[in-house]
């Protein structure tokens, strides 16, 4: 008797530690909600969308490489298809409303990832990093020779339209809120995919593969779907991309752009949620105060720089870093 | 003149020629892949990179010091196998322990560093660098025109390619090296220093690189970006291939470099894109690459 009441107490303990902790979340999660609604009224809200739309990018890389353990090297092919498909259509098909684009280059970078996904998990480990590079490559002459796509002059001068028939776009402060509600709404996606049964899987995966399939798992299905949300949202950030810049070109589907999803993700700390948001706002900073400046033609060499710092010495990435810390001094 | 399919034989040939000699090339990088590969498990992103500062290295020796084409043959891939026996020393050493995509990610990043600097030192337009005199012509087969330089090339690749196959099939070195392959940690229990051989191993397999670099320096343009879009090709070779074994590394290159020339003679459109297409191919009907043992 004694002893069930003092386990209720116990009980009652932890809950009351886990709803403090939740309010804590809560409010750290309004405060940053507010942070970002008030954002374009102190900074140039073009600026703070590339931003976003980069660091969806990279949250919808992490899904497959932090949460799956899957390099992919051919991220920047769907970014590209995305962004290439809604430009195309929003171009030719004047009245189109904006979000139909976007929702058409989201499906067309879908179908490239399942395409990508079920040939390359026939290789693992380091293949499965050439395979996707190569057939990255792939697309990126098949965007070289299409005529669509404008080659080396890239799709210039994309309408931004309205959104629903209502809201005009052409509005920065407009679209900032709508690529707002879109990156919040994705992200929100993907922490319920990484919680939910399917990305204790996906974790498990990474964590040993051999025993994940020994337990009845069928593992290829599971990377297989997760590569394919992971492209898709790849696409809706360069579809949202090309909205926003007016412009598609094929910066956005050559390797380069594969390296730099895999920067962001790594200096932000893979496998965290949090983690690729803070990579893409340091990678799109840092590449643009430096081609402000005196070292603007050292973006690259900084770039790898950081890349071989990172791999080095701090592997976890700024956030793992921080959660290392907080753990150790404040926990 | 005779045809086949609407192209003139001479055509087919001149194309074919530079499909074999593309394919040297790939068989060259591939194999150093592969060399390195087996070692150390990783696949080295920078060999991209070193293949152009080989004939990069080719062209600044010429210029500043008018070292000749015969010297860079060896001191070319010496300079730039050092440099690879550093980068192994003092950066993938460090992480030796870690995920081998960690160590991937470092290459790739020590690439950028060096196409980054290279660019901003030299620029994209390219060298140029004169082909030694004795190489100047070449020879009427007959049936097409053959020029020295590209018959030397193949020469020299196939004697390098068989060269290293020879080393790792035939001799201790290499018998060390294998075993060190399937087993490293048994290799330093019989008091093998395998530290060494990794450091070595690495050097080896970027002085092939740097050795493509070097024949590659008077055909093609030397510039700072030339070694990043060979790279993903001969990447595409070696899933083509699989790194299973040295020999099916150096037929896979030269077959791709082969099947890249006849499209250039019957679909050029299509040219750039065979082998990633080849590539496609044998992911859908035999995964394991066509000399391959892994899955």
């Amino acid at each position: 008797m004694n002893q069930s009441a003092n386990s209720t107490d116990i009980h009652k303990a932890i809950v009351r530690e886990q709803a403090a902790q939740d309010r804590k979340k809560l409010i750290l999660n309004g405060v940053l909600l507010l942070i970002l609604l008030a954002a374009p009224f102190m900074i140039y809200p073009v600026f703070l969308m590339k931003i976003l739309c980069f660091a969806l990018f990279a949250v919808a890389f992490n899904l497959l490489f932090g949460f799956t353990g899957l390099l992919s090297f051919g991220h920047a092919a769907f970014l590209a298809s995305g962004g290439y498909t809604t430009g195309y259509l929003l171009s030719n098909f004047s009245g189109l409303p904006t979000e139909l684009g976007i929702i058409a280059g989201t499906l067309a970078a879908t179908v490239l990832g399942l395409g990508f996904a079920l040939l390359s998990i026939r290789r693992q480990g380091i293949y499965f990093a050439m395979v996707t590079l190569a057939l990255a490559q792939l697309v990126f002459f098949f965007f070289v020779q299409s005529g669509f796509t404008g080659g080396e002059d890239g799709m210039h001068g994309i309408p931004r339209g309205e959104l629903f028939g209502l809201i005009n776009l052409e509005d920065n402060l407009n679209m900032y809120y709508f690529v707002l509600a879109v990156f919040i709404g994705c992200y929100l996606l993907v922490q319920r995919v990484v919680s939910s049964p399917y990305g204790q899987v996906l974790k498990a995966i990474k964590q040993n593969e051999p025993r994940a399939v020994s337990l009845g798992y069928n593992v290829d299905r599971y990377k297989v779907l997760a590569f394919v949300i992971s492209a898709a949202l790849a696409g809706l950030a360069g579809s949202m991309k090309s909205v926003v810049f007016q412009l598609a070109s094929l910066n956005d589907a050559h390797w380069h752009m594969s390296g730099e999803v895999i920067l962001m993700t790594l200096v932000g700390g893979m496998g965290t949620l949090l983690g690729p948001v803070v990579g893409a706002t340091f990678v799109v900073n840092i590449e643009y105060h430096l081609s402000q400046g005196p070292l603007r033609d050292w973006v690259d060499p900084i770039l790898g720089g950081i890349f071989v710092i990172t791999v080095l010495a701090f592997r976890s990435g700024i956030v793992g870093e921080v959660q290392k810390f907080v753990r150790k001094n404040l926990g | 003149m005779s045809m086949i399919f609407g192209v003139p034989l001479a055509v087919l040939f001149g194309q074919l020629l530079i499909g074999i000699i593309n394919g040297a090339f790939y068989a060259l990088l591939s194999l150093g892949l592969a060399v390195i590969f087996g070692l150390l498990k990783i696949i080295n992103f920078a060999h991209g990179a070193m293949y152009m500062l080989g004939a990069m290295v080719t062209v600044l020796m010429f210029d500043a010091m008018g070292i000749n084409y015969w010297v860079a043959l060896f001191g070319a891939p010496l300079v730039v196998g050092t440099f690879g026996v550093l980068i192994e020393y003092f950066l993938l050493r460090r992480i030796a322990g870690q995920d081998h995509i960690y160590s991937l990610l470092l290459t790739f990043g020590v690439a950028l560093i060096i196409q980054g600097v290279l660019i901003n030192w030299f620029g994209v337009s390219g060298l140029r660098y004169t082909m030694p005199d004795v190489f100047k012509g070449g020879v009427n087969l007959g049936f097409m025109f053959m020029p020295y330089y590209r018959a030397w090339v193949i020469v020299a690749a196939l004697l390098v390619c068989f060269g290293t196959w020879f080393v790792i099939e035939k001799t201790k070195l290499g018998s060390y090296l294998r075993a060190g392959t399937e087993d490293s940690q048994l290799m330093q229990g019989f008091g093998i220093n395998v530290p060494l051989l990794i450091s070595v191993t690495y050097g080896f397999g970027v002085a092939l690189a740097a050795f493509a670099g070097v024949l590659a320096a008077p055909i093609y343009s030397v510039t700072p970006v030339m070694g990043s879009s060979t790279l993903i090709v001969v990447f595409a070779v070696v899933v083509i291939g699989g790194m299973g074994s040295i020999g099916g590394a150096i037929i896979t290159g030269i077959l791709m470099g082969v099947i890249e020339g006849l499209t250039k003679t019957f679909y050029p459109p299509a040219s750039s894109a065979v082998i990633f297409l080849v590539m496609v191919l044998v992911l859908m009907f035999r995964p394991s690459g066509l000399f391959g043992k892994e899955a």
